[in-house]
């Protein structure tokens, strides 16, 4: 491959996003160029990884920091700089902050949140149901259903959730806010969280923000309190902010393949599985986000790494390579095995996944068997979608049943 | 302190998320696509605890590899 002496790096993102389709120029590239030179709207160069075992590679190899990205000037989409925060921390620094949390977030102590969130969920649509056709999806389920059980795990008022939900566009916003917006965004955030947590310390409650603050008293020789209070409030912003997206997203998909939902409703012990394919197969990112530095040179994608260079992995391309996934771009709600990387890989793997996976599926399985004849209620091409954020989804989804 | 801890991933319940070997890349690794103990006994190491706390799953256990108490995770 002499054309892979590139001289110039490829713009990046390669296109503007368009719905949930999955650019072309990824199939091409992990065929072609594996590992590729990009520049992005701001930042440095990088290279851009797009075959699925590059990517784990990247994101799962210690060899391959977050931490080493912290005063550089990373290769982003958002003109505003990449803060602190957990996703900018490499063990064991970030092991011990995400453990205040992790242990709320395991499939287990998930697993006890099911029945409440069935409960939400059927007044959501008892509500729906009681108005009648049409109702905007975004508004009246995909949207209060993460809020309600994302306040009442951390213990975060659910009367409060226009502010927060407000705020939390922030975490999520690449030019829909101006970076003054963002940055004062993220301080009202912080500011509501700290004072939650600063509450807790004199009157603990049974929740997750008292949990953290318990578990922090116990090492704060460790763990600087500004350090909890982004976290905590990243949990509220991120712990809504991705289902409240991806629950319009999974219904639009299935809509667009009517035979595999009424596969679906035929047999619902394919809700799992469904979810699964949903979130290898639905490319929530715009592009590909918070590169990881190369600690030493490394081998990579048919390319010498060097030392210091930033690599984007892209999730989305390794969610379609063919190498792993047959026949890649088929929603098929059965597959099997599916090793997607929806979540992403490695130490900084969805700290929220458990919850979100039986966030979906109660969404799922409530929407397809409560109302049996969910169909949009506009023309498809009416669809309006978000802009500047570094998520894809809809504004709303008008349905009828 | 103990000698030696006894380390041990279920298969059943390993989602893969690569954790384990991101947190201690000395003690686990990924093999095809599954988290699995270098070896089975270790000299008793932060990075072997956390690993296990910080599984999504709780699919790593390490004990004390002489009396069989459970180290991590905390219940």
């Amino acid at each position: 491959m002499t054309e892979s002496q590139q001289v110039s790096a490829r713009p990046y993102p390669f296109a503007a996003p368009d719905r949930l389709t999955v650019d072309s120029t990824y199939a091409e590239l992990r065929r072609t160029q594996p590992l590729l030179r990009v520049r992005l709207p701001y930042g440095e160069e990088a290279w851009l990884a797009t075959r699925y075992h590059d990517v784990k590679v990247v994101l799962g190899d210690p060899r391959f920091s977050r931490a080493a990205a912290v005063g550089r000037d990373e290769p982003r989409i958002s003109p505003r700089p990449i803060g602190e925060g957990l996703l900018s921390m490499d063990p064991p620094e970030h092991t011990r902050l995400r453990r205040l949390a992790a242990k709320a977030f395991t499939a287990r102590r998930v697993e006890l949140l099911r029945a409440r969130t069935q409960q939400i969920a059927d007044e959501l649509v008892d509500g729906m149901i009681e108005a009648g056709p049409p109702a905007d999806l975004v508004e009246r389920f995909a949207t209060p259903l993460p809020i309600q059980v994302i306040c009442e795990l951390l213990g975060v008022p659910f009367a409060d959730r226009h502010h927060f939900h407000t705020w939390s566009e922030a975490i999520v916003s690449t030019t829909s806010l101006t970076p003054e917006q963002i940055d004062d965004y993220l301080q009202r955030l912080q500011g509501y969280i700290g004072e939650l947590l600063a509450r807790r310390r004199h009157e603990p409650t049974d929740d997750l923000l008292s949990a953290m603050v318990q578990a922090w008293e116990e090492h704060q020789d460790h763990l600087d309190e500004a350090a909890v209070v982004r976290f905590a409030a990243g949990l509220l912003a991120a712990g809504h902010e991705t289902t409240v997206t991806q629950i319009p997203n999974f219904v639009y998909v299935l809509l667009q393949h009517p035979t595999e939902l009424a596969r679906l409703r035929a047999d619902l012990s394919l809700v799992p599985s469904a979810v699964e394919e949903l979130l290898r197969y639905v490319p929530l990112g715009v592009a590909s986000a918070f590169p990881r530095y190369a600690l030493q040179d490394i081998e990579l994608g048919g390319v010498l790494v060097r030392a210091g260079e930033p690599v984007l992995a892209s999730l989305t391309s390794a969610n379609r390579d063919a190498e792993v996934f047959t026949d890649p771009d088929r929603l098929d709600l059965a597959r099997d095995p599916n090793p997607h990387i929806g979540f992403g890989h490695g130490v900084h793997h969805c700290v929220g996944a458990q919850l979100a996976r039986m966030e979906l599926q109660v969404a799922l399985r409530t929407l397809v068997t409560r109302l049996p004849g969910l169909r949009l209620a506009v023309p498809e091409p009416e669809l309006v979608w978000k802009s500047g954020l570094i998520v894809r989804g809809l504004v709303a989804l008008p349905v009828a049943w | 302190m103990s000698a030696a801890w006894r380390v041990s991933v279920d298969p059943e319940r390993c989602i893969g998320s690569g954790i384990c070997a991101g947190t201690a890349a000395q003690h686990f690794r990924l093999v095809d696509g599954q988290g699995t103990p270098v070896s089975p006994t270790v000299e008793p190491a932060d990075p072997v605890r956390d690993a296990a706390e910080s599984c999504p799953v709780e699919a790593i256990t390490v004990r004390d590899a002489a009396d069989g108490r459970l180290i991590a995770p905390e219940p």
